[in-house]
């Protein structure tokens, strides 16, 4: 595997907003590889520059925001502070919490062409690649429909596919599913599953939600005081319980269990998905079923 | 002890203007003093009742009763003395220079005299750790700091009963946990809360009873408990209980209760099956 993103010694302030001009470093010095075709999450406490982080993938920081930059972002091999943020585009979609402040247009077919007009693609290809992005995510009959009178999956979903038809081989997606109720989680996380199992693109998904990472992810990035703590399988940083709670961090509930049985019973268990939990703690004969059959 | 009751409504019903009718008929009772969740998908109605309960929304038929009168009457100022509203986004609510001025806003509105103003706006600063962002503006602070300053500001005014919709959601786990413990302890002090939530590992840990919605109707009012344990009703409702509580709910047949709420509860259980194995073991070995 080749890898897709490179970030080294990566540190970033914004503009200063206070008179003194004190520079505050939200990122530090970030160094991270992420391989084609990885599906990746970010965790962090609240303000420890996780979108930041996003943006420092398309370019939007710093050739946007301004600030202080030091250390370098490659993204398929290009340094995003050489490369304007439309070719950038052109690789790597953010997908950004709020599906709202990405919706603007008055239908949902308008809303995916936009984009793609501003690369100046020839009608007909707009229209093959709207027609391809909105199959991939499920919202093929929803083409001439207002984003407005969406529900909050589905308006998400539209978000998604309006990145997708930029054909990117990296989606970064920035809690994309914080505002969502469960059944509007559950769309967008099976979308984007598909878009790494059948697509192959590479995924970078920044996300609260243990239980959803330990199920889709190959790896979790642990962002914590403006650099790298962890970078490892799901089940490595789960079982780091100490770790994760003094940063502020959730773990799967069957990760915790693990600990807990561990420091009482003696035993080595790693969960971080119900299944394992549940073979694990009722197979080789450790428990007896009471009811057959 | 039967506690007095606090919040009913009877046949409410409420349509939004050209939209299908969101309330079909509510009847519910929350006594005095209870801690309940609102659950159900985006869409059930859980706002739009919570909005009856200030006076922010008013029955197209049927009646809102605090303490027992209805609130038909009473204008939404007045009501703002008994029921405190803590809004989803807290940048609906937050409008005042500094985070200060925020705060006092209330008992102040509330008539109260300054004195009480000040020793009410000092406590809830205190107590939700404001200290150092007191005279910030709160526009330049994270979505967790502004979130905690909208319920501050509604603590401040002391309300006897206290809605919060979807106070945790878009907070990490240590800010989560630490704002539940608030809420718990004005619980204990006997204020009466309904919060409206998605996060069920909130619910499992922390809120006694729990309403179930769907549609614009209430399908249950029971102990969280109970609720957790009830699958047919979860899956009609499309509710995800916790994880710990799904792996007990499969693992009954192994002899593990049906209604396990969080992990220290599974850990102590599951020992107590193992422990029971052994003794059964040793006791065959005897015979």
């Amino acid at each position: 595997m080749s890898e897709i993103v490179r970030i080294d010694g990566l540190g970033y302030a914004y503009p200063p907003i206070d008179l003194d001009g004190r520079r505050e470093w939200v990122l530090r010095d970030i160094n991270l590889e992420i391989h084609a075709g990885e599906f990746v999450s970010i965790m962090g406490a609240t303000g420890v520059g996780k979108t930041t982080l996003c943006l420092a993938l398309n370019g939007i920081v710093p050739n946007s925001t301004g600030g202080t930059i030091r250390g370098d972002v490659y993204i398929d091999g290009l340094n995003t502070k050489r490369h304007p943020v439309s070719d950038l585009a052109q690789h790597v979609g953010v997908v950004f919490q709020e599906p709202e402040t990405q919706l603007f247009n008055v239908s949902v077919e308008a809303e995916i062409a936009f984009g793609l007009e501003s690369l100046g693609l020839p009608a007909i290809e707009i229209g093959e690649r709207i027609t391809w992005a909105l199959s991939v995510v499920g919202m093929t009959e929803f083409r001439q429909r207002s984003p407005f009178k969406l529900s909050g999956g589905q308006k998400q979903r539209v978000a998604i596919a309006s990145i997708l038809a930029m054909a990117p081989k990296i989606l970064v997606l920035d809690e994309p599913t914080a505002s969502l109720d469960p059944v509007g989680k559950t769309e967008v996380f099976s979308i984007v599953r598909e878009l790494r199992q059948k697509h192959g693109i590479t995924i970078v998904m920044v996300e609260h939600e243990s239980e959803r990472i330990a199920e889709f992810s190959d790896r979790v990035i642990v962002l914590g005081n403006g650099t790298v703590q962890m970078a490892s399988s799901p089940a490595d940083v789960f079982s780091k319980v100490n770790e994760m709670r003094t940063l502020g961090l959730s773990i799967p509930q069957v990760s915790e269990l693990a600990d807990r049985l561990n420091r009482t019973n003696n035993t080595e268990y790693v969960f971080t998905q119900l299944e394992e939990a549940y073979s694990e703690l009722t197979g080789s004969g450790n428990l007896v079923r009471r009811i057959s059959g | 002890m039967s506690k007095s009751v606090c919040l009913e409504t009877r046949e409410l019903k409420f349509s939004y203007p050209d939209g299908p009718t969101a309330l079909h008929g509510i009847s519910l009772d929350v006594k005095r003093g209870d801690f309940v969740a609102v659950i159900g998908q985006n869409g059930s109605g859980k706002t739009t009742l919570a909005k009856h309960f200030n006076g922010l929304l008013r029955p197209d038929a049927g009646k809102v009763c605090l303490f027992g009168e209805d609130i038909a009457s009473r204008n939404v100022s007045q009501l703002a003395q008994d029921v405190g509203y803590v809004f989803q986004n807290p940048d609906h609510q937050i409008f005042s220079a500094t985070v200060r001025e925020e705060i006092d806003f209330g008992p102040r509105n509330l008539g109260c005299s300054n004195d009480k103003v000040d020793r009410r706006t000092e406590e809830a600063i205190e107590y939700f750790g404001l200290g150092n962002f007191a005279d910030c503006q709160p526009a330049v602070l994270g979505f967790g700091l502004r979130r905690k300053v909208s319920i501050a500001a509604v603590y401040a005014m002391k309300t006897p009963v206290l809605i919060l919709d979807e106070p945790t959601s878009g907070l990490d786990l240590k800010s989560t946990n630490e704002l539940m413990a608030v809420i718990s302890e004005l619980h204990r002090l006997e204020h009466t809360i309904i919060l409206i939530t998605h996060d069920m590992r909130v619910v499992a840990e922390y809120v006694p009873h729990c309403m179930v919605m769907r549609g614009g109707e209430i399908l249950a009012h029971d102990e969280t408990r109970e609720i957790f344990k009830n699958s047919e009703l979860l899956l009609e409702t499309q509710i995800a209980v916790p994880q710990i509580s799904e792996l007990g709910n499969r693992m009954t047949p192994y002899g593990m209760p049906d209604d396990v709420l969080t992990v220290p509860e599974f850990a102590d259980e599951y020992s107590r099956i193992l422990s029971g194995l052994e003794e059964g073991k040793k006791s065959a070995d005897r015979r």
